[in-house]
């Protein structure tokens, strides 16, 4: 790692209008990314970690979201400040985005072919006879066999997994510095999953890209992350390298999730220790920290104020009053 | 303690339990729910067959919990609906509680799902929007005619809305107000009211929060103790079955490979797609992760409509040999609870 990272998300805050007043998504978020470095940003449903993801590449829909605050560094460049066409042109070719199902984010009256040499015709001006070509090489790297004849073939006849393995070429095909991935497997069987996953890492490997992994599985970023952010009602409240994390977490909300989860080599007779309570509504957080209702240990201060994110060691930090 | 002399998981005992009560609880043998694949508008024509469950056997004892897993497609959740009678099965017995229910009429199953009721993956789907708590959870009691009066029936809807963990005043509430856990537990409750013996549960937790799936998983656990439940889960998350389940059916394209005691399943896995499923599943342990072996299997579950000749894993099947290409393999028994259909294991 040379100089700045190549990601640093500062202070960003997206919000929507709902019919329930205005919700916070993401309130105060900031995180780095180094060049080559597969970051997992873990949470629940409503914890703000895929609008942290779109946000990055300002594909929040306005009206109703809008990123209120912040700055999105990408090679010291605030993507939050660029115009549209300037962000377009980044977009694909050096930050690509893998979405959770590959169905509904293919054309379904594009051939795969033509879906997968777009980004490369569009970034790259070369002619379409050698985005095709490339397509296809595209398509054999991730291992999708008789990529030639494959490549006219529309994404309804290829399987979910397959699927997800052209959106993983197109995303590759402008070589991007940048992959954000927004729970890429979570449709998927777990044989596949595992597939896929092994496949991206490999890849990003090879080609040394960032990847930013959205996940709510805590035992695929245990597998592929090398650093974790834990999010919680739009906040990150831990963040820490993997190996770290899960050795020693030290906000309640991590504790918790590790507690609650049944693993496959766990003790078979003791019980679960869920997290008591449900998770927050975004739009009736309390005053304080947002885990305080559900927190054992929370205290008045917690209930009152938000515990700002701070480091507990070098490169561990968490958000919590409380004594670690 | 003696209990690590006498192993207490040893499947002895659970065939002791079997003993002891009036044999298996359920009894299901050769099932097989095939669809037809029609072709043509005005004059249809079937051009195929979907064999979803083609062979499928095993029994439930009286307060076990059986995990049946499987990815999509298996034939997992079709197995569950053909028990429950929701789909009509196209060969094989079910027996429950002594009788075979696999040709009742519609009339005799009403008065058998008072004793088998089902709990779904989706609480959002699952729950009617305009009804309150109280009547959902209620309207098993009212449908099957055992409500009694006003007093008896809100005072036992008030008590199944108490043993899910919710509370009774709850009941005048509408299912938007419920978050998805509660929503599941308003689900479990409306399949507590009829005081099943069997409750089939499909995915019950995988539509859920990490942090609340906990919650649900103990309160199966939980309810299985107090009223002794027997429970078919169905799910395709391994984690969860292995920590809820006492046995464990591997499915595979409509069969069952392998079927075990929970302890011999994952601790020493025979078939190779038992082996490859458990390899698959990442631990929340980055230190463990990276000693792991990665044994990744490739290739994707085979459409339904077409299954591979021979034993229906050999494509993808590591140690596939000459003969799994052509001679289905049969499940096994290798005694002790355990039976697996495999080659390699004949």
């Amino acid at each position: 790692m040379t100089g700045a990272p190549l990601l640093q998300v500062r202070d960003l805050v997206t919000t929507f209008r709902t019919d329930r007043g205005k919700v916070v998504a993401v309130d105060g978020v900031s995180f780095d990314v180094a060049a080559g470095e597969t970051v997992a940003i873990v949470g629940e449903s409503g914890s703000g970690k895929s609008v942290t993801a779109l946000s990055i590449l300002r594909l929040i829909p306005n009206p109703p979201g809008r990123i209120e605050r912040g700055e999105v560094l990408f090679d010291g460049q605030d993507l939050l400040k660029l115009d549209d066409a300037a962000i377009r042109a980044i977009r694909g070719d050096r930050i690509a985005m893998i979405f959770q199902e590959p169905m509904s984010s293919l054309n379904p009256a594009l051939t795969v072919g033509m879906q997968v040499g777009e980004p490369i015709n569009l970034h790259r001006k070369v002619s379409w006879a050698n985005a095709f070509e490339r397509a296809k090489e595209l398509l054999t790297k991730v291992s999708i066999p008789d990529a030639g004849s494959r490549l006219n073939s529309y994404p309804h006849q290829y399987s979910g997994g397959m699927r997800q393995r052209v959106m993983i070429a197109m995303a590759l095909a402008c070589n991007p510095r940048l992959i954000v991935a927004d729970e890429p497997t979570t449709a998927l069987d777990v044989t596949v999953q595992a597939q896929i996953l092994a496949l991206l890492k490999k890849l990003t490997r090879e080609t040394n890209s960032a990847l930013i992994l959205i996940t709510h599985d805590l035992g695929v970023v245990a597998r592929y992350a090398d650093r974790v952010a834990v999010m919680y009602g739009g906040r990150i409240v831990e963040t820490a390298p993997a190996a770290e994390l899960y050795a020693n977490p030290r906000h309640p909300y991590t504790r918790g999730l590790m507690a609650s989860i049944p693993r496959l080599d766990g003790d078979t007779g003791r019980r679960l220790v869920p997290i008591e309570g449900q998770p927050p509504d975004l739009a009736n957080l309390p005053p304080g920290c947002a885990f305080a209702p559900r927190s054992q240990h929370a205290t008045e201060r917690c209930r009152m104020e938000r515990p700002p994110l701070e480091p507990v060691s070098d490169r561990h930090h968490r958000a919590c009053f409380l004594d670690a | 303690m003696p209990d690590t002399v006498t192993a207490p998981a040893d499947p002895a005992s659970i065939t002791a339990k079997t003993a002891a009560g009036n044999g298996p609880l359920l009894r299901v043998e050769e099932l097989k729910v095939h669809f037809p694949v029609m072709k043509g508008v005005v004059i249809q024509k079937q051009i195929a067959t979907v064999k979803a469950v083609d062979g499928v056997s095993f029994t439930l004892d009286r307060g076990e919990t059986l995990g049946l897993v499987g990815e999509s497609g298996c034939g997992k959740s079709t197995t569950g609906l053909a028990i429950l009678r929701m789909l009509r099965p196209t060969a094989g017995r079910i027996v429950f509680e002594g009788d075979d229910i696999a040709a009742h009429d519609q009339g005799r199953m009403r008065k058998v799902r008072q004793r088998m009721q089902m709990v779904y993956q989706d609480p959002y789907g699952s729950l009617d929007p305009r009804m309150t708590v109280g009547d959902i959870v209620g309207e098993p009691l009212v449908v099957h005619g055992v409500a009694g009066d006003r007093a008896a029936y809100r005072a036992r809807v008030a008590d199944l809305i108490r043993m899910v963990g919710l509370l009774p005043d709850m009941a005048e509430r509408y299912p938007h107000e419920f978050s998805g856990g509660q929503r599941q537990r308003i689900g479990i409750a409306r399949a507590l009211a009829l005081n099943p013996s069997l409750i089939i549960c499909d995915e019950p937790v995988s539509a859920l929060d990490v942090s609340i799936q906990a919650q649900v998983v103990n309160l199966f656990m939980e309810l299985q103790e107090r009223l002794g439940l027997t429970y078919l889960f169905i799910a395709h998350d391994l984690s969860v079955v292995r920590h809820i389940s006492d046995r464990i059916a591997v499915m595979y394209l409509g069969r069952i490979v392998e079927i075990a005691t929970r302890d011999q399943l994952y601790k020493e896995p025979l078939h190779p797609y038992t082996q490859a499923l458990l390899a698959a599943v990442p631990i929340p342990d980055p230190a463990l992760e990276a000693t792991r072996p990665q044994q990744i299997i490739s290739g994707e579950v085979p459409s339904a409509l077409r299954p591979p000749p021979g034993c229906r894993f050999h494509p993808r099947c590591p140690h596939a040999m000459d003969k799994c290409k052509t001679q289905d393999p049969p499940l096994r028994d290798l005694g002790g609870g355990r039976a697996v259909a495999c080659h390699l294991h004949a």
